[in-house]
């Protein structure tokens, strides 16, 4: 499969826009990332003792391969604010840094990100059979979709900026004053169970463990 | 004309999407469409009735999302009866003349069930029930369970219809680009689990287009004996001026579903995107087209939630290593419910390359249906290999092949009335590929004939339960030829009697064949290759002997069995060699070996440079001449502590302690199996109860702990993740426990955390308490009232030896 295309002319005027789902069949693996979120710095892998962290890493990059996805589901729309400078969206919050995320934007982009079931099944394995892996294999799926995210936000960043746009720092649940419970409207927006086999447990817990939801705001840029 | 008769000759056309052209007719988005079967009952009728005008068979019942999580029950029941009112309206105020049917229609739950959710499995049969009994009640003509992206769910799915009516059950998942669900079920891993339970029609429904489910349909085809169904999505979806379209018209969606019909598939309509005139358009299609007749596949398949393993192919090797006899470790650890060692016996098999693990769990002082169901499920966390349940015990059968996710191998049946009579309603209700022992209550035969007639009887009894001849697989009982020198042959000669002249498959526990003879391993892998030459399809067999799987692979490259012989070039390429370079690799504790830790011993090396393999063997090599005790006190901890520091001044890194610690692990495994032939207990520091809080499932922070917690030797016991309040105070009131861990990932279960340092004070004002996880602090720690915040695993050690060392002092 080719890189999904991104058509920014989706959105109604009347900001009743349509979800939509894409696919990368493979993202570069950023092996610094990967070790700094399974706690290692990139250098201290290199020299440490024991010495072989850096074969394992390889080890986990390979072992993963055609074991996961990478889905993104999205929908974006057109923004408003209610009287009391709250953004208006798909999903009911009100939410002060969000508020203070999203000011000044016209348009927003929301959506989840996950590799799949896959990866937590490796994950499970290792740790397991084997600490170490478990935590690599940890470090590489939170690196995944990190990196899945990324990909993502940067085709909007593209987007916006042919447009005259510019986005904001992308933003989650769960992050500052936005409750994790907004994820269950959230991913029913994304229709995200169905389409993409994101669940949630009662505490609000996405599984698979390596998804990842944001919106992204997108200013006018003047 | 009933269902099921009128499938066997037509085609049977299903309706199309529905969401759609609810939103068309005015649904709001999050608003429940359920509901529009009493607010806009004319509204489903007219999508309905134009569905059955355009040819449809079957019109779906509008009860997608219609379950208890989503409404109470006097709403449900409602919806239910409404919805299925509508669709006999619209049968009968349709001007189409061919049979017509309704079908309940059956969505996912949308919950992750355990282990990798926090759904429990008889929650969401009890959940599917309660539609199901809704719809019976309504007077449905079958039931549809469809778009289910889980094997599991979808197994609970078809449970609740098979207990709670006896109409036809159509199963339809949802697979992705890849050709899996979701969760990774393969198309034949669903054909053997949905067919085994009986199913009457299985297939594939939304996602994709006709034209990418081809791959897919092939495979049910393939596998599948029950009529297999399509209804696929009209192609994939864009947007066009803000509106979503698909990119496939009626005309090619009917001419691509047409060649799938001349292919073999029975049952087919539209999901999302397509609408009256793309079924239309198919039933056109379809007139002049014969329906392919079903055939039996006879393929004999097992399956996890990922794959199936088909028998009759390549040999397959069961792996026999999950069982307690005769091995004195195993025995502890079940005793001890020690899952993690039972979880690692699996996983070393599934990498020496088995293709199937048999679990057998049964200790005559055991709970065996309580612990066989939480080792199956323990398994089914951690190895996607399909599993074999080994158990004489009815009850613990039936646990664990109910709550099975797959199609599991069943160890065992035979020619006895009252087993026969207990084994085989289980598989005949949950599934399953039975291993048959040609025994019955005459014992042993001596000769082939005779144990080929009891396969005769046991055949002939597993019809009448409705399970086919490819579900059996006949085991006709290896024995010793230190006892009889012509026990091999007869044995031999029934695997080629049962194959040939029965068409049946064949399994044997090998090893038997040598017992009392020396060098066992040459006479059990000859007797195995000769076997295999006579028609064996399978053996349980221990995949550690280098003897075993040298037949099997040479087997496989000498029957064609092995394109290129690349496994076994793989194979051999992996053999441990016997040279002197092999041995330095795992060098005598006696010789020194160049570190750069010079002060330290050849085991401590292994452990502070993450040696598995070496700190085992050194270890092993040092039970000989050493007491245990002193090898833990003067070598493995001391090693750990090295490392320990390291990690505390920042020299080494979370990933390298692990493989310390694994290291550690590895010697420690030693040292237990040293101790369980001595039948001595062991070692054993202040007991310390750890568990990941109510509603937090996130446990690596919890299960590092853990770990090197027993690597300092403390009597771990592990509640695991998400676990009530009470239950953790239960188990330290239980054992006294000195000392408990708690963990917590998410601000959001820190409330749960404080809940349980409260009933732990009131009810267990003894224990210590440490707390961790990523968004604690010390600050925190102090609000929510626990004794110590503990940054790392590392920390979490040096506090319970304080704590362990004061409570000695004080006592």
């Amino acid at each position: 499969m080719k890189e999904p295309e991104f058509g920014w002319n989706f959105i109604e005027d009347d900001g009743n826009a349509v979800v939509r789902y894409l696919e990368w069949e493979e993202l570069p693996v950023n092996y610094a990332e990967m070790l700094r979120y399974a706690g290692i710095p990139l250098a201290a892998a290199k020299k440490g003792t024991p010495e072989d962290i850096a074969k394992q890493a390889d080890w986990a990059v390979e072992l993963i391969r055609g074991q996961i996805v990478n889905k993104i589901g999205y929908l974006a729309g057109n923004l408003t604010f209610d009287e009391d400078g709250f953004p208006v969206l798909p999903f009911p919050q009100k939410s002060e840094n969000l508020k203070k995320n999203l000011k000044g934007c016209e348009r927003f982009v929301m959506f989840a990100a996950t590799v799949g079931a896959g990866m937590d099944r490796l994950i499970r394995r290792y740790e397991v059979a084997d600490a170490a892996k478990g935590v690599l294999l940890q470090g590489l799926g939170a690196e995944r979709v990190e990196s899945l995210a990324d990909a993502f936000n940067k085709v909007v960043n593209e987007e916006a900026k042919k447009n005259g746009y510019k986005t904001h720092p992308r933003f989650s649940p769960g992050f500052g004053d936005l409750s994790v419970a907004v994820q269950k409207d959230f991913l029913a927006v994304l229709d995200a169970g169905r389409r993409m086999g994101i669940t949630l447990s009662e505490s609000c817990l996405m599984a698979p463990s390596k998804t990842v939801t944001a919106i992204i705001g997108i200013e006018r840029d003047s | 004309m009933n269902i099921r008769e009128y499938m066997k000759d037509h085609f049977l056309f299903l309706d199309g999407g529905m969401g759609t052209l609810l939103q068309e007719a005015g649904l709001a988005p999050g608003e429940l469409p359920e509901r529009w079967n009493v607010s806009h009952p004319e509204e489903i009728v007219r999508i309905q009735k134009a569905y059955y005008d355009a040819g449809s068979n079957v019109v779906l019942s509008n009860t997608f999302g219609a379950n208890s999580l989503k409404f109470d029950d006097e709403e449900l029941g409602t919806l239910i009866r409404a919805a299925v009112a509508n669709a006999r309206r619209a049968a009968e105020e349709s001007i189409g003349e061919q049979e017509k049917y309704v079908a309940l229609d059956i969505g996912s739950l949308g919950k992750l069930l355990k282990p990798y959710g926090d759904f429990e499995f008889e929650d969401a049969v009890s959940a599917y029930a309660q539609t199901v009994r809704f719809g019976v009640e309504a007077g449905v003509d079958l039931i549809f369970i469809e778009t289910m992206n889980d094997s599991l769910d979808t197994k609970a799915a078809l449970l609740a219809a098979k207990e709670n009516s006896d109409l036809p059950v159509f199963v339809s998942n949802a697979y992705g680009n890849d050709g899996k669900l979701m969760t990774g079920a393969s198309p034949a891993a669903m054909v053997a689990m949905l067919e085994g339970m009986h199913a009457d029609a299985i297939g594939a429904n939304c996602s994709l287009g006709p034209k990418q489910l081809v791959g897919v349909m092939e495979e049910y085809l393939k596998y599948a004996s029950v009529p297999v169904l399509l209804k696929p999505n009209a192609g994939l979806p864009r947007s066009e001026n803000g509106k979503t379209v698909y990119d496939v018209f009626p005309p090619e969606f009917a001419e691509d579903v047409a060649e799938l019909l001349k292919k073999g598939i029975r049952i087919t309509g539209g999901c999302c995107g397509t609408t009256p005139e793309f079924i239309r358009a198919v039933v056109d299609a379809a007139k002049d087209i014969t329906p392919v007749p079903l055939t039996e596949k006879n393929r004999s398949l097992v399956s996890s939630y990922t794959h199936a393993v088909e028998f009759g192919k390549k040999p397959v090797l069961i792996g026999e290593r999950i069982n307690p006899t005769g091995k004195k470790r195993f025995q502890q650890a079940l005793r001890e419910k020690d899952i993690d060692y039972i979880l690692n016996e699996a996983l070393k098999q599934q990498d020496a390359g088995v293709d199937l693990l048999d679990v057998n769990v049964g200790l005559p002082e055991i709970d065996e249906p309580s612990l066989l169901l939480e080792v199956v499920g323990a398994l089914q966390a951690v190895t996607d290999l399909p599993l074999q349940v080994d158990t004489t015990d009815f009850t613990a059968m039936e646990a664990a092949l109910r709550a099975y996710n797959g199609k599991a191998m069943v160890n065992s049946v035979n020619g006895k009335e009252e087993v026969m009579e207990g084994v085989f309603p289980l598989v005949a209700k949950y599934g399953g590929f039975v291993v048959a022992l040609t025994l019955d209550e005459g014992g042993i035969p001596a000769t082939a004939e005779e144990r080929v007639a009891i396969a005769e009887k046991i055949i002939r009894k597993a019809a009448e339960y409705g399970i086919a001849k490819k579900d059996l697989i006949f085991d006709p009982l290896a024995m010793t030829i230190s006892a009889d020198t012509t026990a091999a042959l007869s044995t031999m000669e029934a695997v080629k009697r049962i194959t040939n002249d029965l068409g049946a498959k064949t399994s044997l526990g090998v090893s038997n064949v040598s017992f009392g003879l020396p060098v066992r391993n040459i006479i059990t892998s000859t007797f195995f290759s000769l076997c295999l030459q006579e028609g064996l399809s399978a053996a349980i067999m221990n995949p550690y002997s280098v003897e075993m799987m040298n037949v099997y692979h040479a087997y496989n490259a000498l029957h064609d069995l092995d394109e290129n012989c690349m496994e076994y070039i793989t194979y051999a390429g992996n053999l441990p060699v016997a040279t002197p370079a092999a041995q330095s690799a795992a060098p005598s504790s006696k010789q020194p070996d160049g570190n750069d830790k010079g002060n330290l011993t050849p085991l401590q090396n292994a452990i502070v440079r993450g040696l598995k393999d070496q700190a085992g063997a050194l270890t092993k090599e040092m039970l000989a001449e050493k007491e245990a005790l002193v090898i833990v006190q003067e070598e493995v901890i001391p090693a750990l502590n090295v490392v320990g520091e390291d990690f505390e001044k920042k020299k080494v890194y979370l990933p390298q302690l692990l493989m310390a610690a694994e290291a550690a692990k590895a010697a420690f495994e030693e040292v237990k199996k040293a101790m369980a032939d001595k039948e001595d207990a062991g070692p054993s520091r202040s007991s310390f109860v750890i568990a990941t809080v109510h509603g937090d499932i996130h446990d690596i922070g919890k299960n590092i702990v853990k770990l090197i917690l027993e690597n300092y030797g403390f009597d771990v016991t592990d509640l695991g993740k998400d676990v009530p309040e009470q239950v953790v105070v239960d188990k330290v009131v239980e054992l006294h426990a000195p000392m408990v861990g708690l963990s917590a990932l998410m601000t959001t279960t820190v409330p749960a955390m404080e809940e349980t340092i409260k009933l732990m004070r009131e009810q267990a004002p003894w224990a210590k308490v440490c707390v961790g996880g990523a968004v604690l602090t010390q600050e925190y720690a102090d609000q929510i009232g626990a004794d110590k915040y503990c940054r790392d695993a590392m920390e979490t050690v040096r506090w319970a030896e304080e704590t362990e060392k004061e409570l000695k002092e004080k006592a």
